[in-house]
């Protein structure tokens, strides 16, 4: 048999100079050169990755446009995240190399799942990203919190692994195959049975699990929280992001002709999420807890996509995700730089004033606000706007209801940010930034990005519409 | 042509410029990015017209915004004749207000926040001009307003400025609220918002009609006419003119740019841009005819009895545009634009005039304490002698040229045009006489003012007389463009916009167009010799016909007493409404009820729903083990 290893040349790379990068840790006394080095790493893969085109191993791993537009998102977050690290990682007195050997190794992980033609690989995917994702949870080993926080992810990571498997067994044992393709061709005649819904159901819970979906968002909160900030926001939009391409890879492709059936489960469990996410937002006056609650909620509004369905659906999904890890990551890049030698800033106090005392800070956090609440003209604004329209030409009018009411309510906790950054005065002792120009190019790019998202998103939406089919 | 791109961007640059950088590093130098800017738009304007001038026209879209089924927001550019001409009117005339206003805005302490907002301005006012959709037009609009409320309430630590800023903005609600409707009809009826495709499908809908509250209406008529509702605000036509004279308020550069040439000529700019909508519908053609011929006497009754150097010429714009409205009205859309043009230039002049004379009197306006000026400031003197010549149609000078056109083709369309004919012909003689009322009053005779002013006249500095000289010419020369082939000319101006504008066809003989002609000379010129006769000659006149006719006069004095009936129709009731109603009941019952009910009953509900996240990871695991057994349980049995 011949073997065709195209398509998989960006995953190679990444996997070869991932496990270089952990050699050369050892040599490398400034670990900032190795954060820079697994930058140059993704830039290769990501060169490498236009002509990965096709199918391998028999269509157990399919790249595609949908697996390549999930890629680069893939890669943006992970070069966003490595820029908000390298000063942070050292004020949390944890700068290791091997952290970004792991961030890369995740990011493998979840390029194999976006590609995955086959329940397996998609699990290899799921396994390994996972597994990166829980060490660089407790990764500062001298904080109890990180520590819980990665306990807390590994525990019920493993649990919802487990019932990925068992609805992989059911649904081998009722069709006989793992092939997605397959499975969709071998449901496409037959008729509902139990075992069929169960397997849906256990497939939905797992990835789910992964997206944090309520009632299987419980851990975000508390892994969000413990976890170093600059991995909370690598894990609040890379594992998610991937989650989401395999949930449209099996259910469109594999379950598509159940449309009909996971469609009202997911509109459950979209609204319940929406609900949830936002309500216990309010709560919070963790900055960092309010963002993962705020993720809770943003999965809601994406999966509309889903539910939608068809390119129109796919591709708003896939632009609402993009749009998302821009916002989601500079909103974190802020929370990074408050953090400071003995200061941990993550109290929503802690921006009393912050207008006053760094505006420059604050107006950026104002764009990030005003694009997590939706408004115009910022990125948020086209990426619900889209979402909305497919729900609407879907038929669910009513879901686009729910979701503008649970956006206005959002706009509460986003905007009291906002509020006490420009409406207070500052509290306290003067806040000093921690500043690098690294973190500096992150916010740049992802401030610069959501604004221009916002005013000129055409482009932007063509590629998801062509990356969808 | 894709440099066209520049003439509303680099405001724009300029804009941010100076609103980043402005308070830190800019400050004093603010005038350096919008002036420099504006030069640059300045520039690629008369290069756009050049191109104009050999036959290339364009309309593309930039880019796309939103696309949700036909409804597009889009950001295009529509450059034709009429786009040119008015690129050419905002750009040099705010090109010269930027300029002028180094030296009348010296020192003050929100210098880099006026030119930020100047520069703010132009690009709005470009976008809406070089708009091709709906859309974009009310974007500019809109913008032009905001920029509007802004300038004229900068001085906001000043009570009687920010309340005029108020007053503008909320007018101009009256008028905008029509306009959206205007808009979101012309999406209904035609599913699509680029002008083109409306103008080429309006013909087909001429006779349609819709039945609105048991009234047929035209459909092509109902739509101009709400379209009509924002010029009236914008241009401060009847019954929305009352913003405009308190918009006086404002720094005197701003009334020259905004208030004068370029934003409240918006109005006629969207009519002209709009000709085959309004064409289709005689009955809305009739009331924009009347509407303008009505408010240009109105207006200039007004400015006949007001000392206000600023009001006076506030009153003469909106008369003047209410001449603009009269050549719609009739037809003769490049007659009116004609007017636009030449008008910026001449008006402009004369605010910038009268601010050089308020810079040395220290901020005074009221004429009755002025007098005798021309000896200490010789330039603001000629320049403002020649601008107030050419308003009152002195032939030769722009405004000659101009009014005559529309009073010609007034009264060769017939009809309604007869009726507003006579009123812009009247309004001619009242025009000649304040205009030269206030000459006399501000430059001749003896010094009213206290010696303390006296001590301290001056003539302006160079920064500020140079533009006045510029405008100056623009005064004179401005109508050379469009000398009527009756005097030799060949009516090039409206010949080159006959492409956007159409012909207006002509039935009159070349007797009767002498006859208008020289009527309006005739009436300027006594106009000009009765202000001679009244506040040279023999100042006592005005004393005795302003005892002789008191309730006239104070009737005048008052401006009709609009604003105190707005204050008893409008403004009172709905302080009173909302005072008791909306304060008291809906936003003190219901709405405090909701909003400070619900997110206690949201809190209530996170709290109760926070218990289940109490951190405990066996709670958790149980948790998701229910939700996957539930969502089993429904699927189970609601496909079984």
């Amino acid at each position: 048999m011949e073997i065709n290893i195209q398509p998989l040349v960006p995953e190679i790379i990444m996997a070869v100079l991932a496990l270089l990068l952990l050699l050369l840790e050892l040599f490398v006394r400034r670990k900032e050169t190795v954060g820079l080095l697994c930058i140059a790493s993704v830039t290769v893969a990501a060169y490498y990755m236009p002509q990965s085109f096709g199918k391998a191993f028999g269509g157990m791993f399919i790249s595609d446009g949908y697996s390549v537009f999930f890629k680069f998102l893939f890669f943006i977050n992970l070069i966003l995240t490595v820029l908000l690290s390298i000063r942070y990682i050292v004020i949390e007195r944890v700068n290791h190399g091997e952290y970004y050997a792991l961030m890369m190794l995740s990011t493998l992980g979840m390029m194999i799942m976006a590609s995955a033609g086959d329940l397996i690989v998609l699990y290899l995917g799921l396994e390994l990203m996972a597994l990166s994702t829980y060490i660089l949870a407790g990764f500062i080993r001298h904080d109890i919190r990180s520590n819980e926080a990665a306990l807390k992810y590994f525990l019920l990571g493993a649990f919802s692994s487990a019932i990925l498997l068992y609805g992989i067994t059911m649904i081998y044992g009722r069709t006989g195959t793992t092939g997605i393709a397959l499975i969709g061709a071998a449901l496409a005649e037959g008729t509902v049975d139990p075992v069929l819904l169960l397997s849906v159901t256990a497939l939905l819970v797992a990835l789910g699990f992964k997206i944090a979906l309520a009632p299987f968002h419980m851990w975000a909160p508390d892994a969000y929280e413990g976890a170093p900030t600059s991995v909370t926001a690598f894990m609040s939009v890379g594992p998610k992001a991937a989650g989401f391409a395999a949930l449209g890879r099996v259910f469109l492709t594999g379950f598509g002709p159940l449309t009909g059936e996971w469609s009202v489960i997911l509109i459950v469990l979209s609204v319940l999420t929406m609900a949830v996410g936002n309500i216990l937002a309010i709560q919070q006056q963790n900055i960092k807890r309010m963002l993962a609650y705020s993720s809770v909620a943003h999965a809601g509004y994406a999966v509309i996509g889903v539910i939608a369905a068809g390119a129109e659906g796919l591709s708003s999904m896939m632009n609402y995700l993009f749009i998302y890890a821009l916002m989601n990551i500079g909103a974190f890049a802020v929370v990074i730089t408050l953090r400071s030698e003995g200061f941990q800033g993550e109290s929503l106090h802690d921006y009393k004033g912050l207008s006053r005392t760094h505006p420059v800070a604050a107006a950026v956090m104002l764009v990030f606000m005003f694009s997590l609440t939706g408004i115009p003209p910022t990125a948020g604004f086209i990426g619900k706007f889209y979402i909305f329209k497919a729900a609407v030409a879907a038929g669910y009018a009513w879901l686009a209801v729910v979701a503008v009411v649970f956006s206005v309510i959002s706009a509460f906790f986003y905007l009291r940010v906002v509020m006490y950054m420009y409406m207070h005065e500052p509290e306290g002792e003067p806040l000093t930034l921690s500043l690098s120009p690294a973190i500096g190019l992150a916010l740049l790019i992802t401030t610069v990005m959501v604004l221009i998202v916002g005013i000129y998103p055409s482009p932007f939406l063509a590629f998801a519409r062509i990356a969808a089919g | 042509m894709q440099y066209y791109l520049l003439i509303p961007f680099l405001p724009l640059g300029a804009f941010f410029v100076n609103l980043l950088l402005g308070r830190r590093v800019v400050r004093g130098q603010a005038h350096w990015p919008s002036t420099l800017a504006v030069l640059g738009s300045l520039a690629v304007s008369v290069m756009v017209l050049l191109d104009v001038l050999e036959g290339r026209t364009l309309n593309e879209d930039l880019y796309r915004w939103i696309l949700s089924g036909d409804f597009q927001v889009s950001v295009g550019f529509l450059i034709d004749q009429l786009t040119a001409v008015m690129l050419i009117v905002v750009t040099s005339v705010s090109f010269l207000v930027h300029v002028y206003s180094i030296g009348y805005m010296h020192g003050d302490p929100g210098y880099y926040r006026f030119y930020a907002y100047l520069s703010l301005f132009t690009f709005s006012m470009l976008m809406l001009v070089m708009a091709n959709n709906f859309l974009q037009l009310y974007f500019g609009w809109e913008a032009v307003g905001l920029c509007s409320y802004l300038l004229i309430g900068f001085w906001y630590q000043k009570r009687s400025a920010s309340d005029a800023g108020k007053k503008a903005f909320i007018v101009n609600r009256f008028g905008d609220f029509g306009f959206g409707l205007g808009v979101i009809m012309v999406f209904l009826t035609f599913g699509t918002l680029y002008y083109l495709p409306v103008f080429d499908n309006a013909g087909d809908l001429a006779a349609r009609s819709i039945n609105i509250l048991g009234l047929e209406v035209n459909l092509i008529t109902l739509i101009a006419l709400l379209l009509f509702c924002g010029a009236v605000g914008k241009s401060a036509q009847i019954p929305l003119h009352v913003w405009l004279p308190d918009a006086m308020e404002g720094p005197t550069p701003v009334s020259a740019l905004i208030h004068a040439a370029t934003m409240v000529t918006a109005g006629v700019f969207m009519v002209a841009r709009l000709n085959p909508l309004f064409s289709l519908s005689p009955a809305a053609m009739d009331v924009v005819a009347l509407v303008g011929g009505v408010t240009a006497l109105f207006a200039a009754t007004i400015a006949l009895v007001q000392n206000d150097i600023k009001r006076v010429i506030a009153y003469s714009t909106i008369s003047q545009l209410g001449y603009m409205f009269m050549a719609c009205g009739v037809g003769a859309f490049a007659a009116g634009i004609f007017h636009l043009y030449t008008h910026a230039y001449f008006k402009a002049l004369l605010f910038l005039c009268a601010g050089s004379v308020m810079h040395a009197m220290g901020g005074e306006v009221d004429m009755q304490r002025m007098g005798g000026l021309r000896r200490y400031m010789p330039v603001t003197y000629v320049t403002m002698l020649i601008a107030s010549l050419s308003i009152s149609g002195l032939p030769g000078l722009a405004g000659f040229f101009s009014k005559d056109e529309i009073l010609f083709r007034a009264y060769s369309a017939g009809g309604v045009g007869v009726v507003v004919w006579v009123l812009g012909t009247v309004s001619a003689l009242l025009t000649a006489f304040y205009s030269f009322r206030l000459v006399f009053l501000t430059f001749h005779g003896g010094f009213r003012g206290t010696e303390e002013q006296r001590h301290h006249l001056h003539e302006s500095p160079k920064v500020m007389t140079v533009p006045l000289m510029l405008l100056c010419a623009g005064a004179i020369a401005a109508g050379w463009v469009g000398i009527p082939p009756l005097l030799g000319g060949g009516g090039q101006f409206s010949e080159f916009l006959a492409p956007v504008l159409g012909h207006p066809e002509a039935e009159a003989s070349h007797a009767e167009e002498w006859m208008t002609m020289g009527l309006s000379v005739l009436v300027a010129a006594g106009g000009v010799l009765l202000a001679l006769l009244f506040y040279l000659r023999n100042p006592e006149i005005p004393v005795r016909l302003a005892e002789r006719f008191r309730p006239l006069y104070s009737l005048l004095w008052n401006k009709y007493y609009v604003d105190e009936l707005y204050d008893a129709v409008v403004v009172r009731p709905t302080i009173f409404v909302a005072r008791n109603v909306i304060v008291g009941f809906t936003d003190g019952a219901l709405i405090e009820g909701v909003v400070n009910g619900l997110p206690g009953l949201v809190g209530w509900l996170g709290a109760r729903v926070r218990r289940i996240q109490d951190g405990l990871l066996q709670h958790y695991g149980a948790v998701m083990a229910l939700g996957l057994f539930l969502i089993f349980a429904i699927a189970l049995i609601t496909l079984s």
